[in-house]
């Protein structure tokens, strides 16, 4: 095995981070925003390339089509918040239910076809796994401006209600916010993030595929808990939350340079979804274990045996 | 001033769990009055200011607030109306935002919240007057978590949240039921203050007959979702703990047995 491959490899690897980092800062503002376990990423994120790639081949611009995919994503975003908010759907439930409907939506909106060759020789798009350099310097702008556009939204009065309303929905009904609406908002952004994430990864790869999606959160979540492992263990006490967002985005590249090294072991591609189930896990479980390590039924017995 | 005008509440209807909870409630409260209410466990104290603020939809009745009629509004809508602390020290605040923050939500309670800052640096500085009114030291920590806080403290913030705005009623739900006595001396003792000072519309439902009858100018008692009492001016002033147990079982025909008075906490 040479090393050298798995450099060489490396930028792209972080181009995918990157990409699925605009993702992950969506699935950040629902998951820990908001605190909703949001399950219409894996669908909306497929919408996203849909919709870019049907737009891209009939002749709309690349940036155009993206500024529909991201409306396409609020639509959605919106339609599962109504679902959990007027119709009292639990939430992971009005996920799921919106994931699979728009898996016939992203279907239809394809005409029909499984998936769609979007060729970077015939159309001219932002990014392209052939222009790695390139795709780096523009999804890398796109971010910085999602996380300062964030750290704004989020320092304002609707903003810090939504924030509320995540925290501690019966405190924010007493301070007179609907959270309702502030639920549906959430989820609306987050998914138009989460469908720009996929409109521009559809440009990256060269198609889009009515599949892409599948298991979209739990890459989204990885990025998410990576992100916070890692910011804690650096930045620590002087964290704040554009530096939380950034770390989301680290999140994912560190995850994507995990599957790129995973690759490059020749380990199977058949068993990468594996591979990130159990990356999950491990960075869900490594809080919970530490806490355990030092506060455990097991060391109280020891301590209690010396004495006894 | 509020008007509850024979409010009627059954939870659990059709069910085993059938209760009803109110029973025909009718009150009124002027402004500026400051009213404890008292009664043993499921009486309806906190079932009644639930019914004000809104939590669910009473079953018959009608709630007016300062001649708005606040009954066919959902709780956030009334919210501009009321400020509110709860017996659980944790329900009034967002513990992982700052204390400015919570107070800066509470300075918008009523108002629409729309895009621009949520907070500005000149309400820090109200802020960190009020905050230094509370004597706890928070004024030098404003920007800190409230999930770092005591439930004392918290208290004594949900408070002051409560009544940034000056509310048309300050509803107490066994605010300091879960604090230790001397904290509850402290909160209760912060709460006359700025009741008095603001000129505050108060009920305050507490189990602590000694409590309900050292603050406010007006008393309440309420059994099996109905009011029983209701003492204002100088006989509140003057009445005392027995005095009180002897008119429940005057007005009941029960006796508030020991056990009774146990179940429902101290020092009776």
């Amino acid at each position: 095995m040479d090393i050298g491959v798995l450099f060489s490899a490396l930028p792209g690897n972080i181009a995918q981070g990157l990409i699925w980092g605009i993702m992950a800062l969506g699935v950040f503002l629902t998951y820990k925003i908001l605190n909703f376990a949001d399950l219409t990423v894996d669908g909306s994120i497929a919408t996203g390339g849909a919709v870019t790639v049907v737009l891209i081949i009939s002749g709309w611009s690349a940036p155009a089509a993206l500024a529909v995919a991201f409306a396409a994503g609020v639509l959605a975003g919106l339609l599962t918040g109504l679902l959990h908010t007027m119709l009292g759907i639990p939430d992971i439930l009005a996920g799921i239910l919106l994931q699979i409907a728009l898996y016939s939506i992203n279907l239809n909106i394809m005409g029909g076809a499984a998936n769609m060759a979007l060729s970077v020789t015939q159309y001219n798009l932002l990014v392209s796994l052939r222009y790695i350099p390139k795709t780096l310097l523009v999804t890398g702008v796109i971010i910085l401006v999602l996380i300062s556009l964030m750290y704004w939204y989020f320092g304002t009065e609707q903003g810090s209600a939504i924030r509320a309303t995540g925290t501690n929905p019966a405190m924010s009904r007493a301070q007179g916010i609907n959270i309702d609406s502030m639920k549906v908002l959430a989820l609306a952004l987050s998914n138009g993030f989460v469908a720009l994430s996929g409109g521009i990864l559809a440009q990256y790869q060269g198609f889009s595929d009515i599949n892409m999606g599948r298991g979209a959160i739990v890459i989204g979540l990885a990025a998410v808990i990576i992100g916070e492992v890692i910011g804690n263990a650096l930045v620590g006490k002087r964290m704040n939350f554009s530096i939380r967002l950034l770390f989301v985005v680290v999140g994912a590249i560190l995850y994507y340079i995990a599957i790129g090294v995973v690759l490059w072991l020749r380990m199977p591609t058949n068993n990468l979804k594996l591979f990130t189930a159990i990356i999950v896990a491990v960075f869900l479980a490594v809080p919970y274990l530490k806490e355990k390590a030092n506060n455990s039924f097991a060391k109280a017995g020891r301590r209690g045996n010396k004495i006894s | 001033m509020i008007e509850l005008k024979n409010i009627r509440k059954t939870f659990n209807p059709g069910t085993i769990n059938e209760k009803l909870a109110l029973d025909g409630v009718s009150l009124r409260i002027e402004e500026g009055e400051f009213v404890t209410v008292i009664g043993g466990n499921g009486a309806g104290k906190s079932t009644m200011l639930n019914a004000i603020a809104g939590t669910w939809p009473v079953n018959e009745g009608a709630i007016v607030i300062d001649d708005i009629n606040v009954t066919g509004l959902s709780e956030y809508r009334r919210a501009k109306y009321l400020g509110r602390v709860f017996q659980d020290p944790m329900t009034g605040t967002a513990a992982s935002m700052g204390i400015d923050e919570n107070l800066a939500l509470a300075a918008r309670r009523g108002k629409r919240r729309g895009l621009r800052w949520g907070i500005t640096k000149k309400e820090r500085e109200e802020y960190r007057e009020k905050l230094a009114e509370l004597s706890l030291g928070l004024e030098e920590r404003m920007s800190a978590k409230v999930g770092l806080l005591s439930g004392g403290q918290r208290q004594a913030l949900t408070l002051l949240m409560a009544t940034l705005r000056k509310p048309k009623i300050l509803l107490l739900d066994e605010h300091t039921a879960a604090l230790d006595p001397k904290t509850a001396k402290t909160v209760l003792e912060t709460t006359q203050r700025i009741v008095s000072e603001h000129h505050l519309t108060t009920m305050m439902v507490t189990h602590n007959m000694r409590d309900a009858i050292h603050y406010g100018n007006r008393i309440i008692m309420m059994n099996e979702g109905k009011i029983i009492l209701n003492i204002a001016g100088e006989e509140k002033k003057n009445l005392t703990i027995e005095q009180l147990l002897h008119k429940f079982e005057e007005v009941s025909g029960e006796e508030f047995t020991n056990d009774q008075a146990i179940l429902s906490k101290k020092d009776f």
